[in-house]
Formats: structure tokens, sequence, C-alpha cells
């Protein structure tokens, strides 16, 4: 017998999945910020809430990743660098970001040589963003464009929802459920996020929302969370 | 490869050994048995970074207090660097700043996403980087001390995190502790039974608890001490400092 699947699919279940150790366990993507201000309450508005995060960060760092898998010089990727901060206007969240990308990275250097045959790792600079250390994590496991953009748009949800259920203490079963449940709307976004490559054409939505729970998390003094 | 470089199979990993080699290469040593290494890829610079001294333990047994007296101790001699992982607050740090232990930007605090044992054993990134931040400000240093939140008996440190792990338990938690075992109490490489100015206030039998220690521990060393009467924690800092001996300078 003989499984039809794309080259690099395990991989590409190991990059989605929130228990690769890359530090992505201490962000919770707004969502503490979200329970504290009233805005999470129970699974209802968690749903809500994630799907809201899918649609505009989710696809964004889904372009962003998709982008990165395709990168094959250092130019581009400094290029691709400024794309993303471009498009996270709240400094919180660059911050958060490019802490999960140097985390990732640690896990990316330790499993693969090197990102592509014509790039380094020490090409990503220190501290990358998360999305663009995905794409090229990716692109070294021999995972398609559209399965990094496919990873980025899931860990968009999952991530948080796992937060969600730690500060809450709702009820796992339903909030796999929740996760699973986007599953359609998370191929969409996908989808959508790597249709167009070429970096002018990336999805560049933002959520004001997002970006103002990113802020007023970081001056907090008493959280939990990184982010 | 040279054996004469390698010291042993033992808590340190290979990574502050003679020369830099990657982790967890299995490989053969006259006399003993093939074995790996460790270390993780926190742990994969090749440089001799400093010793790292995870210190866990339940909530309140004393990780601080024992983290203010080492760094009160051994801070003139040595080029000291603390990482805490506080649970909701930076109460830790604050205390450590407050308390002028060391100078601030040796104290760094990270999150730990309200999962504190996650963040020393299964996801270890945000105190790798911790650590990595501390080395690139302040290098060369000497000792990096690891505080982790207070957590329970099963609570222990990632080889690929720390070095060398000390546990530290209260007396005032009852005798009972070091019987019930768990990872902490059995695999860290020092117990610490702090507290034993309380042991006749909580009717705790310091024999009682020194005994199933070393039952539950084998030959691996157990302290009993109070920072009530020894704030200088002296059998402590003389067990890390011992630790640090075994390094090549
Ligand atoms: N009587 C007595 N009190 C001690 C001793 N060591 C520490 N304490 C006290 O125990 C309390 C808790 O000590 P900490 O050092 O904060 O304990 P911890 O393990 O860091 O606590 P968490 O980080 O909250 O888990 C403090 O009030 C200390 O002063 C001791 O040997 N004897
Ligand atoms: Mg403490």
């Amino acid at each position: 017998m003989t499984l039809v699947l794309a080259p690099g699919t395990a991989a590409l279940l190991a990059l989605a999945d929130q228990r690769l150790p890359s530090g992505g366990h201490v962000h919770s993507g707004g969502v503490e910020q979200a329970i504290t201000d009233g805005l999470i309450t129970g699974v209802q508005s968690l749903e809500r809430f994630l799907e809201r995060r899918l649609r505009t960060t989710g696809l964004v760092t889904a372009g962003l990743a998709a982008a990165a898998a395709t990168i094959t010089t250092p130019g581009q990727l400094q290029r691709l660098d400024r794309e993303a901060d471009a498009r996270t206007p709240s400094p919180a969240q660059r911050l958060a970001s490019r802490a999960q990308g140097r985390g990732l990275l640690r896990t990316a250097k330790a499993t693969w040589a090197a990102p592509s045959t014509t790039l380094s790792w020490t090409d990503l600079g220190p501290r990358p963003h998360h999305p663009i250390t995905l794409g090229c994590a990716c692109a070294a496991g021999g995972v398609t464009p559209q399965g990094a953009a496919l990873a980025a748009a899931y860990l968009s949800v999952s991530a948080p929802s796992t937060a969600a259920q730690r500060l809450l203490a709702l009820d796992p079963v339903t909030v796999a459920a929740v996760t699973v449940r986007l599953g359609p709307a998370i191929e969409q976004v996908a989808a959508v996020a790597a249709h167009n490559l070429e970096f002018e054409h990336l999805p560049d939505d933002s959520d004001p929302l997002l970006d103002l729970l990113a802020e007023r998390h970081a001056a907090r003094e008493e959280r939990l969370f990184a982010s | 490869m040279r054996p004469d470089l390698y010291l042993s199979d033992s808590a340190d990993g290979g990574a502050r050994l003679g020369v830099p080699r990657p982790a967890a290469l299995p490989h053969e040593l006259p006399g003993e048995d093939p074995h790996e290494h460790r270390a993780g890829p926190g742990r994969l610079s090749g440089e001799h970074g400093p010793l790292r001294v995870g210190i866990g333990g339940p909530v309140g047994s004393g990780k601080t207090a024992l983290v203010a007296a080492l760094c009160r101790v051994l801070g003139e001699k040595l080029q000291l660097g603390v990482v805490t992982n506080d649970i909701y607050t930076t109460e830790d740090a604050d205390f450590l700043r407050r308390n002028a232990v060391l100078p601030d930007e040796r104290i760094v605090a990270v999150q730990t996403g309200c999962c504190p044992h996650t963040a020393i054993r299964d996801d270890i990134t945000a105190n790798l980087d911790a650590i990595d931040d501390l080395v690139e400000r302040l290098a060369p240093l000497d000792l990096v001390l690891v505080e982790s939140g207070g957590d329970n008996l099963t609570a222990s440190f990632s080889r690929g995190l720390i070095d060398v792990q000390i546990f530290v338990v209260d007396v005032a938690g009852g005798d009972k502790v070091p019987r019930k075992g768990g990872p902490g109490v059995t695999t860290a490489d020092l117990l610490v039974i702090n507290k034993t100015d309380l042991a006749p206030m909580v009717g705790a039998d310091l024999d009682v608890m020194s005994g199933d220690a070393h039952k539950v521990r084998g030959d691996k060393p157990v302290v009993l001490q109070s920072l009530r009467e020894d704030p200088a924690a002296t059998d402590v800092a003389n067990w890390v400092l011992a630790q640090m001996a075994r390094v090549p300078a």
C-alpha cells in the first residue's frame, strides 16, 4: 500500500505541534489580557476571539511563513523581516514574535543542518520573527509553502486556546473541539495567504483590538504569560 | 576521541568538559559501558559556559532564601547570575534585588505560562533564552542559579537546562516528605531538608527525615539546614563549590 501525501507532511505535523519545545507555551496571543478585560469569559467568547485572531494575525503570519519557505537569499530574508515588522504595529507583538522565533530557531538548528542549500540558520539573525522562522523550518523539513501557511494559521489559534483553557480552567475536550471545528476556516486562511507569495502581495490585515491587548499586557506587573 | 578529556557519565552532560562536542553522542570509554551524554541543544555552543545549578522544591520551602544565601556567600568570589521562574509576579526576583544580594542586571525573571513545571522540564526555551541573555551581557560568568517556581514533589529540571540540581523541602511540610519520594527527592543531585529550626514546633523527627531521604536516594547527598541558624548555607555553598571544581579552569 502506498500513502499518498505531500512530502514533508510528518515534519509539518511536528512543527504545528504545540509540544514542540520552542517556547510557545509562555505566550497567550492576547488571551490573558482579553480574559482580564472581560472579553473572553467562556468557550463561546473564546471561539469568537480565536476566529477573529485567525482572520487577522493568522492570515498575516500564514502569508509570512509561506513566503519564508520560498526564500533563497539572505537579502530576501532581510526584506521579509522588514515586511513582518511593518505588518506588526504593536511593539509588544513584535517582541513576542521575535522571542518565539528565537525559540523555534534553536529547535530548528538542532533538527536540520540548514534551512536550504543556499541559506544558513545564522542568516536569520539571533531573533527572527516567528512566522519567518517557521517558514524556514518548514522548508528545511521539506514542507511546501502551503504547508507552512497551514502551520502558521493553525498555531495562531491552537496556542491561544490552550492559554485560555489553563486560565479559565475550561473543559479541555470542549476547547479541543473548538480548535478542530475551526479547521475549515484555518485551511481557507492558509490557502488565501499562500495564494500570491510576492512580498508586496502578502496579507497585511491588522486588528487594533489585538494590538491594544498586547500593549496593555506588556505594561502589566502581574501576569502568567510573556504575551 | 580523547578519553582523558572526559570526566564521567555524570549530571554535567559533557558540556563542561575539556573539549566542545555535540550533545548525546554515544561513545565508549575504557572500562565503561557505552553511554550517551544528556546535554540539550542549549548546551551546543561549544564554549564552557557557567555551571548551571537548578534549585527546585515545593512552594515556600526556602528556595529564594537559599539563592540569596548563595549569592551573598559566593557572589564575592564568583561571577554570578540568577534566573527566577516566578508564577505570577516578579516577587522572587524583586526580593533578591531589594536585598541587594546581586546587582540588578544579574537577576532575570521569566514567565512560565501558568505551568512552572513545563518551563523547567518540558519546554525550557524561556529559561535557556534568559541564561543566554545573562551570558551575553555579563560574560564571563562562573555560575548561574535557576530557581524554579514553587511546585510539587514531581518537579525536576531537564538536563538540557541545568548541570546539577538541588531540591529543597521544608521540615514544616511534615517528616513524611522524604518518604513520599518523587523525582525531586529521589533524583536531585543534592537534597536539602530546610528549616530544621522548626522541627520541634511541628513535631517533625529529623532522624526519620534524614533516614528516609538516604533510603530513597542511595549514595546521593542530603543536607539538613536551617537558614535561620546558618544564613551562609555553608554546606550547600561548599557542595556548589565542589561541583565547580570539577570544571576545568
Ligand atoms: N524558620 C525558617 N524559615 C525559613 C528558613 N528558610 C527560609 N525560611 C522562610 O520561609 C519563607 C519562604 O521562603 P522562600 O525562600 O521565599 O521560599 P521559596 O521556596 O522561594 O518560595 P516560592 O518561591 O514561593 O515557592 C520565608 O519567609 C523565609 O524567610 C529556615 O531555615 N527556617
Ligand atoms: Mg521563591
